[in-house]
């Protein structure tokens, strides 16, 4: 119900935005297959029991971009970008056929270690969720988790994480404070800094934004459109704005099915499936 | 504004009755808690305090108990009836009567130390100023007045006022030899004999094995022995010496009715005059009998004296309790909470766990003797300590067993509050660390445990303040009414688990109820309800420092 009113009272700026969206999206000439595939899901279904939550998904998510995830409540993004990194193998009842590849590697195989892939595939969650450490220590536990680095390399690596994400002018000179003594905004950025600390391919964002206020929402906004620069970046939203700002490709989804993915731009101004446009322009969320 | 009176149905369905029963319930918990802490404290707090001695002087009686000398205990007003009952006889038409109870000590002179005084009866009372009190290391205390020191059977003369310097003086002799004999006969003696039981055992130990006579150990045996033997009698020649020294030394005094009494100063604890001293010498006289209390042995079967080895004996059965169920009720609730797949067979055991909670306790202790007593203590004998039986070692009630049965009755309590911390641990952060490429055991160990500590801590306080005041099990599995030596001693292997101790609650029950001197017995009861309390509260009260200070830690943590 929430998102619905959302949605109604955002549509009149779409085309305003739309029309913002920035220019390096679309050298891209609209075609995702024109740069390389990071993540490529194949005949994807997922399963909570015997509810089927995500229905054949195929889709090529392109390296180095930001992909958004759009759809209303219970359509199957958060679940689908869970699939690509197990984070759904914490959940018992989950039953998963097809494929996903990132970076040609089977992320389903028997071999394949789960711990190891979630390095390679970060995560950022929609609540901001920072160990009760200290600034330091949260930023550090990834690396301190993959072995013993010195001193030396693990300041730099903290200092870098948080240069990375914006937030070491403001926390620098505390960093041994406990974590949980920053904002709601500077909270999120902490946990984007926790996640590149161990230089992942993949950054999952679920809905980073959607628990903060307008300007801590801006930025990270404004993080993401840097970090695309070295990272393949997958995007949930609720907010179809944000979407259209921060990404270079989008995806519709309703009711666990992949209705319409392409180029950002194009989706938003001439959508090529009547429930896309319905849904972009706010006749149903 | 004109108020509208309630009717009865409005006032009730508006939910007054409802906050005032609540609150009425809190005061009278309340009243209940405060009430009790406030009895045992001033009953259990008075018992310190020098009390003056009063003289009553009776009103028919022959001359040789004309006076009675004494410490006023208690007041009450009884029927006469009672008391005709009773064959003493009162005045016809006298419905009531007071009587007074006066503590008159000189058990070796009467044979009683309690007496019932009708006021009635009574002529005259008055506060003579140079009586005295002894407390004595048998026979309770005397009462009378001083008279003079006999030193080697020879009295000795001295001015009027010196006598109480003479006194004194005599008395603190007294107790730098008693210290050194105690030192010689518990630590030094104790060491030597420790040592021989320990070179009869490695010999027992040969003959088992059927060593020939010949081997060379026998003769280190032998060696080793006749070394020990000389320092044995060495000091049994300077303690026969003390203890020769120690009753150099007499005073002679008199009962309030004359009769002439010599107390040996080896036997006196404590002289004083108490209606002598001033305000400030009843003070410091308070705190050193309070001191003596919390640091002395018992004397006269726990009716005198302190209560040290019950405090260190509870102390150290808790502790060891502690150390046992926590790591135990931790990683049970660890692996139930986190690894066990949560079906029936999960919640059966969650049901039993609450369940064993609720076992009556004596029953822990009758599990305990049959168990870990009889058969875990009894193979252990078997197979470590075969030299020494018959004799057993583990295989009778001791101070590790009662910590066993403790740490069997409290571990539901940490097993429930550990994983209810557990639960509270929220998800997003279970996440967040799996998402950073952690495993399941990594994401427990630098994440969930900490976070649950505080429960941890909880469980622990929980579960200590139920162990500490146990009594029942603990009769059984290892608590005595007098050790005769603590667990925790200066010979390897320093902390003596198979010992038997004391305990603060079982003393209660000692000092109340099997007590020859129930009378006498009273005040200490009270005292030690008392020091029981103030060592759970500051066990917990560490525990909840602790906890806090976590808490902290994880304050404002996004649940």
């Amino acid at each position: 119900m929430n998102v619905e009113s959302e949605i109604r009272q955002e549509e009149p700026k779409i085309a305003v935005d739309v029309s913002s969206i920035r220019s390096d999206s679309t050298d891209d000439s609209g075609k995702t297959g024109e740069s390389p595939i990071s993540i490529e899901v194949n005949d994807l279904s997922l399963f909570y029991g015997e509810a089927q939550a995500l229905n054949q998904i195929n889709l090529r998510v392109p390296q180095k971009k930001v992909t958004a995830f759009i759809g209303p409540s219970g359509c199957g993004k958060s679940t689908l970008l869970r699939c690509f990194n197990r984070m759904n193998d914490l959940i018992n009842t989950v039953r998963i056929t097809g494929k996903i590849n990132l970076l040609g590697e089977d992320i389903f195989d028997p071999s394949v270690n789960v711990a190891l892939l979630r390095r390679r595939v970060g995560m950022v969650f929609q609540k901001p969720n920072p160990f009760p450490k200290s600034i330091y220590d949260n930023v550090a536990y990834g690396l301190r988790i993959q072995g013993s680095f010195s001193k030396t390399v693990l300041d730099e690596a903290v200092e870098k994480a948080l240069k990375a994400s914006a937030l070491w002018e403001e926390v620098k000179d505390r960093l041994n404070e406990s974590a949980l003594g920053l904002s709601g905004g500077q909270q999120q950025r902490l946990v984007i800094a926790r996640a590149i600390a161990i230089e992942p391919e993949v950054l999952l964002l679920d809905e980073p934004a959607s628990a903060l206020d307008p300007i801590s929402t801006l930025k990270i906004e404004e993080l993401i459109f840097e970090l695309k620069k070295d990272y393949t970046i997958v995007i949930v939203t609720h907010n179809m704005q944000q979407a259209a700002r921060v990404s270079d490709y989008t995806a519709f989804m309703y009711l666990g099915d992949l209705i319409e993915f392409g180029d950002t731009k194009n989706l938003f101004t001439t959508p090529e499936k009547k429930q896309t446009e319905d849904y972009i322009t706010g006749r149903y969320g | 504004m004109e108020r509208k009176r309630l009717t009865f149905r409005e006032w009730l369905r508006g939910g007054d009755p409802g906050i005032w029963l609540t609150a009425g319930t809190v005061s009278f918990s309340l009243i209940m808690v405060f009430g009790l802490l406030f009895l045992i404290m001033v009953e259990g707090m008075g018992h310190f305090w020098p009390k003056s001695l009063v003289r009553f002087q009776m009103l028919d009686a022959t001359v040789s108990d004309r006076f009675s000398l004494g410490e006023i205990v208690d007041r009450e007003t009884v029927t006469a009836d009672q008391v005709r009952s009773a064959g003493i006889e009162v005045a016809e038409g006298q419905e009531l009567v007071d009587r007074t109870l006066l503590k008159t000590g000189n058990r070796d002179v009467d044979g009683f130390d309690f007496y019932w005084f009708l006021d009635d009866h009574i002529q005259s009372r008055d506060f003579p100023l140079e009586v005295f009190t002894a407390e004595r290391e048998e026979w309770g205390n005397f009462y009378g007045t001083a008279l003079g020191i006999e030193q080697g059977g020879k009295a000795i003369t001295m001015l009027e006022n010196g006598l109480w310097t003479q006194i004194n003086i005599r008395l603190d002799r007294k107790r730098t030899i008693k210290k050194r004999i105690k030192q010689i006969e518990k630590k030094e003696m104790g060491g030597v004999n420790y040592r021989l039981e320990r070179l009869r055992l490695r010999l027992r130990k040969l003959e088992m094995a059927s060593v020939p006579l010949s081997d060379n150990r026998y003769s280190e045996i032998k060696l080793e022995r006749n070394e020990l033997d000389t320092l044995y009698a060495s000091l049994s020649g300077e303690l026969s010496a003390l203890y020769k020294k120690i009753d150099r030394d007499v005073l002679v005094a008199e009962t309030i009715n004359g009769n002439l009494l010599r107390l040996p100063f080896s036997t006196l604890v404590n002289v004083f005059q108490p209606n002598k001293m001033s305000l400030l010498d009843k003070v410091s006289h308070y705190f050193m009998k309070m001191a003596e209390f919390i640091l002395d042995e018992p004397r006269e079967a726990n009716t005198e004296g302190g209560v040290f080895p019950a405090i260190f004996g509870t102390v150290m059965m808790v502790l060891l309790m502690s150390v046992i169920v926590t790591p135990f009720g931790v990683i049970a609730a660890i692996y139930l909470h986190e690894y066990a797949y949560q079906g029936k067979v999960t919640r059966i055991i969650r049901i039993a766990v609450n369940n064993l909670a609720g076992v009556p306790s004596i029953v822990y202790g009758v599990f305990g003797l049959g168990f870990f007593v009889y058969i875990v203590g009894g193979s252990i004998d078997k197979l470590l300590f075969p030299a020494l039986l018959p004799a057993p070692t583990f295989g009778t009630p001791g101070l590790l067993w009662s910590s066993l049965t403790l740490a069997l009755l409290t571990v539901p309590v940490v097993i429930v509050a550990t994983e209810e911390g557990l639960s509270r641990i929220p998800k997003n952060i279970r996440e967040g660390s799996l998402a950073l490429g952690a495993t399941k055991a990594e994401t427990l160990w630098r994440t969930v445990l900490p976070m649950a500590t505080p429960a941890m801590i909880t469980g622990l306080i929980l579960a200590v303040a139920r162990a500490a005041g146990e009594v029942a099990p603990l009769m059984m599995v290892g608590v005595v009414k007098l050790a005769p030596s603590l667990p925790l001693d200066g010979n390897f292997p320093y902390l003596h688990l198979d010992q038997k101790f004391m305990h603060l609650g079982f003393h209660i029950y000692d000092v109340g109820f099997q007590s020859p001197n129930v009378e006498a017995a009273r005040p200490l009861v009270y005292a030690t309800s008392m020091l029981l309390i103030v060592i759970i509260v500051a066990l917990n009260l560490t525990a909840i420092v602790v906890r806090n200070r976590l808490r902290e830690k994880y304050d404002g943590i996004d649940t």
